[in-house]
């Protein structure tokens, strides 16, 4: 009696159906007859199932031909933007050190839109495998000429053939990335006669090894045919490879280093929401109430949304930032949102700030805001039209003349600036302003209790804001007395009020 | 005893490339007439000489199409 055994067969590396391939036909894959990208995919599926790296393997697949790569490998899967795979495989291998990250290129993807990201890549030694699918052409879009087009190829925007007067010669690849000092393998294979191919399904393996070993960046260059885009049938594509491709493209090792090298052993990343917090919210936090206080002025049930607007190097994205580090201190959800342009001294700036005890859905305020405090009449002039019927408007009467408010909405000021240049430096005006915040808050919107406690929160945040320059700090809290002193209220008290 | 091995044909995969064609040294597959349901010519089988060398299946680039088969001897 006897029985058979499979010694070639369909691979487990595969999906045993590729249920995410739309259409009725799941077992075949999306690619032309004959194509390169076939038969890496089986070599490459044939791999992880032999060295059992499927629970830990990432393929990211490309633009090109093999964007849909991950409809077929039985592993993790990232789709990414066109050239960008390395860029991606950095930030997946930083994180999670002990993946296996597969960066799965076309020449066009690897060698035009995404060579730097490449190249950057290998010269940081990233612990990725690199599988580099040149064919000579941009498969995807129809046969355009890429960067590995070779020299005379026809294409369809070259239809001369590439002239190396015009477009140069075709890059090198293999022979660029092997002349830095951190990838530790490179090999150029060819997808064509069968010797070849075996050679390819070795050099995969090794890389993959290289990636296991965490021995760092390692690429194989595959020649690949693209029968549809060359217009030829599967023996004039291998010829084309082996007699054409081959003759510019020189198969063979072009390094191997390594067994000379140790694992790489980077500090892992901080995927560690302890040490995330620790970096955006420090210790050092100055707040004299506890985590669950509540303030409980009714003012303060509502999100409020906050806009700081004037020239630039007047202290606007500081106010702006203390209101925000106030809502922090007093366990609101708070948003800040910095607007300027290049230029750090004149033009505009502004800021957005919310204030909420609820989640708050987005940091832009650009209609019924709650508060405007403006250090210009440009800002007024712009932002005015943002202020809820009910909104507040404190301004720098020293710079800014307001003609004609709605009725319902209140105003108060103070000459900032004048006071901020008597006290020997004009970005003490924010500070003064925040005293007409008080001053406003005290007169309209706060309870007894909460009125103290507003004047404490504003010198915690300048405390928080300034940490560990004393002098600025005690300055700003004379400033901001002085301004609750001076300012007053500007429109005349509403019927009814 | 000499070994035995044999290649199957999954007609229904095969997308007549013909790639395996060139790859087999024994010249086990021939490019066959008849149209599967995805309209391509699948491969045929010609005699019985296959030695198991696997070339066919690397170098086909459909995952399933050829699956190549060992005959053993049972234990007993
Ligand atoms: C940002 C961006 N630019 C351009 C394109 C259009 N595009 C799609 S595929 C492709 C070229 C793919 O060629 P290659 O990387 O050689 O892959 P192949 O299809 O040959 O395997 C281009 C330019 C795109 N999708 N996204
Ligand atoms: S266009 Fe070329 S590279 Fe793309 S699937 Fe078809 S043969 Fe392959
Ligand atoms: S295994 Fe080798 S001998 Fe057998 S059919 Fe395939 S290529 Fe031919
Ligand atoms: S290589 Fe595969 S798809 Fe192409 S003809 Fe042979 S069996 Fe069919
Ligand atoms: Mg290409």
């Amino acid at each position: 009696m006897s029985t058979e055994k499979i010694i070639h067969g369909r691979s487990a590396g595969f999906f045993p159906e590729f249920s995410r391939r739309p259409g009725n036909n799941h077992t075949n894959m999306h690619y032309c007859p004959g194509c390169g990208h076939g038969i890496l995919h089986k070599l490459i599926a044939e791999a992880i199932e032999d060295l059992e790296i499927k629970d830990r393997t990432v393929l990211i697949s490309p633009v090109g031909c093999s964007v849909f790569a991950y409809y077929y490998f039985d592993c993790f899967g990232i789709s990414v933007p066109h050239g960008r795979a390395p860029a991606v495989g950095t930030g997946l291998v930083r994180s999670n050190p002990d993946d296996i990250v597969i960066s799965y290129q076309g020449d066009g993807d690897l060698g035009a839109i995404g060579f730097n990201e490449f190249i950057q890549t290998a010269n940081r030694g990233e612990n990725m495998a690199v599988f580099f699918v040149n064919n000579a052409i941009y498969g995807m879009t129809g046969g355009q000429m890429a960067p590995t087009t070779l020299p005379g190829q026809k294409t369809v925007t070259c239809p001369l053939g590439r002239s190396v007067t015009n477009e140069g010669y075709p890059l090198k690849v293999s022979e660029m990335v092997s002349a830095l000092d951190s990838p530790v393998y490179v090999e150029r294979v060819a997808l064509s006669s069968g010797k070849n191919i075996l050679r390819a399904r070795a050099a995969v393996r090794k890389a993959l090894n290289n990636v296991i070993e965490k021995k760092g960046f390692s690429m194989v260059e595959f020649l690949s045919g693209c029968p549809v885009n060359l217009k030829m049938n599967a023996s004039q594509v291998n010829e084309f490879i082996d007699e054409r491709m081959c003759k510019y493209f020189p198969l063979g090792v072009f390094k191997d280093i390594a067994d000379t090298r140790d694992s790489i052993k980077r500090s892992s990343g901080v995927y560690a929401p302890e040490a995330v917090r620790k970096v955006l919210y420090p210790q050092y936090s100055s707040s004299s109430v506890s985590r669950d206080f509540q303030n409980p002025s009714p003012f303060f049930a509502k999100e409020r949304r906050l806009k700081v607007a004037g020239f630039g190097g007047q202290g606007v994205l500081s106010f702006g930032h203390m209101l925000a580090t106030m809502g922090k201190l007093r366990n609101f959800n708070v948003s800040y949102l910095p607007v300027y342009g290049p230029e750090m001294r004149g033009g505009t700036a502004s800021c957005s700030v919310v204030v909420s005890r609820k989640k708050i859905a987005s940091p832009v305020v650009d209609r019924d805001c709650n508060l405007l405090v403006v250090l210009n009449d440009e800002s007024l002039e712009k932002f005015l039209p943002e202020l809820k019927p009910t909104g507040v408007l404190i301004f720098d009467s020293s710079n800014v003349h307001v003609s004609r408010l709605r009725r319902t909405q209140i105003a108060y000021c103070v000459n900032a600036s004048d006071l901020a240049r008597e006290l020997g430096d004009l970005r003490y005006a924010n500070s003064i302003l925040m005293g007409a915040l008080a001053k406003l808050m005290d007169d309209f919107f706060l309870q007894e209790t909460d009125k103290a406690d507003f004047e404490r929160v504003v010198e915690e945040a300048i405390r928080e804001c300034f940490a560990d320059k004393s002098e600025v700090i005690r300055k700003n809290i004379n400033a901001f007395y002085l301004g609750k002193q001076a300012a007053s209220r500007w429109n005349a008290p509403s019927d009814g009020q | 005893m000499a070994r035995k091995f044999r290649v199957e044909i999954a007609f229904e995969q095969c997308k007549g490339c013909a790639r395996c064609v060139g790859a087999c040294p024994q010249g086990v597959l021939v490019m066959g007439h008849h149209l599967n349901r995805m309209s391509f010519p699948a491969v045929e089988l010609s005699g019985n000489k296959c030695v198991g060398c696997g070339l066919c299946f690397y170098t086909c680039p459909e995952p399933g199409a050829l699956t190549i088969f060992e005959e053993v001897e049972d234990a007993k």
